[in-house]
């Protein structure tokens, strides 16, 4: 473990994330299947918190768990934030879920060029 | 990660982009270890590839497993996906280095919250004790949010699913889908 964190470079962690959010990014924009949508809003997500988790490592730092032997921690807040998040993202997931559920209902299809199509038929 | 997500990005069959949804999760939670982040990668192996994987499997088994081929071409998603990334790497040249100890967010507070919690709060685990007892307040919003979000669920999903409602085509019917189909 220590090996590795000596081995990456400088700013190699924002990269990764910039990265894996483009990809996530990228499924959100050009995929018409909304369920496909969610899933690239949870590796965006993912990215996200990543990005934070990543901030918070120091070098020789152990986890935040108090410890006589130990002299350095990583920064413990970050980690909080990203509890929320995560719990908070589940959340959102559910509803999008629910939403695309009804939108199947209603429209019998869960692409969003399909439904497009019926609407325009319809008016 | 980089790899799962690619291959996310290419499978059309939605229930191997599901489970490949949750290896991601559980990849990050790995590397949430790694970066002694230990707290957020049991929740993100709990909640993040298991829960969500569940729900969107549950989803699934709903509607469709298939992805129609994109109507669309692909070329300017990427471009603004390419200039977007460009935009944010050229951001992070001015970024504190990974692991820098005198890093801004980790100057600020922390070194207080590392001294004094096991004293004021008497919990060995300092991110249980921010969570809990430094920003409560975060985590009650927390539980607001999902219960708004239940109840939200509830509503869209409550009432059973083919009764014609407001807004719902009524030519469409569940036997009309599967003849489409």
């Amino acid at each position: 473990m220590m090996d590795l964190s000596v081995e990456i470079p400088g700013l190699f962690n924002y990269w990764i994330v910039i990265i894996l959010m483009m990809a996530g990014f990228y499924i959100v924009i050009s995929h018409g299947n909304l369920v496909k949508k969610i899933v690239g809003l949870n590796v965006f997500q993912v990215s996200v918190f990543t990005l934070y988790i990543s901030m918070s490592k120091i070098d020789g730092g152990a986890a935040p768990i108090l410890d006589e032997t130990i002299k350095s921690y990583s920064n413990p807040l970050p980690h909080v934030l990203i509890l929320t998040a995560i719990v908070v993202g589940v959340a959102t997931t559910a509803l999008g879920l629910a939403l695309i559920v009804r939108i199947r209902d209603a429209y019998g299809t869960i692409e969003e060029d399909d439904i497009i199509e019926l609407e325009r038929t319809d008016t | 990660m980089a790899l799962t997500a690619y291959a996310i990005i290419r499978l059309r069959n939605l229930f191997a982009v599901v489970i490949l949804s949750g290896i991601f999760s559980l990849l990050a939670a790995l590397l949430y270890v790694l970066l002694t982040a230990v707290d957020v990668a049991f929740t993100e192996a709990s909640v993040g590839a298991g829960i969500s994987t569940l729900l969107m499997l549950a989803t699934l088994s709903i509607t469709s497993e298939y992805e129609k081929k994109p109507a669309h071409s692909a070329v300017l998603p990427i471009l603004i996906v390419v200039v977007t990334g460009a935009a944010l790497i050229y951001g992070t040249l001015d970024m504190p280095l990974y692991g820098a100890a005198d890093a801004p967010a980790n100057l600020h507070l922390i070194p207080r919250f590392i001294e004094q919690s096991g004293t004021e709060i008497g919990i060995p685990n300092i991110v249980t004790s921010i969570l809990a007892s430094y920003r409560g307040y975060d985590t009650l919003g927390e539980t607001v949010v999902i219960f708004t979000a239940a109840i939200g669920v509830l509503v869209l999903l409550g009432r059973g699913h083919n009764r014609w409602r407001p807004g719902m085509r009524k030519s469409v019917t569940p036997e009309d889908r599967e003849e489409e189909v």
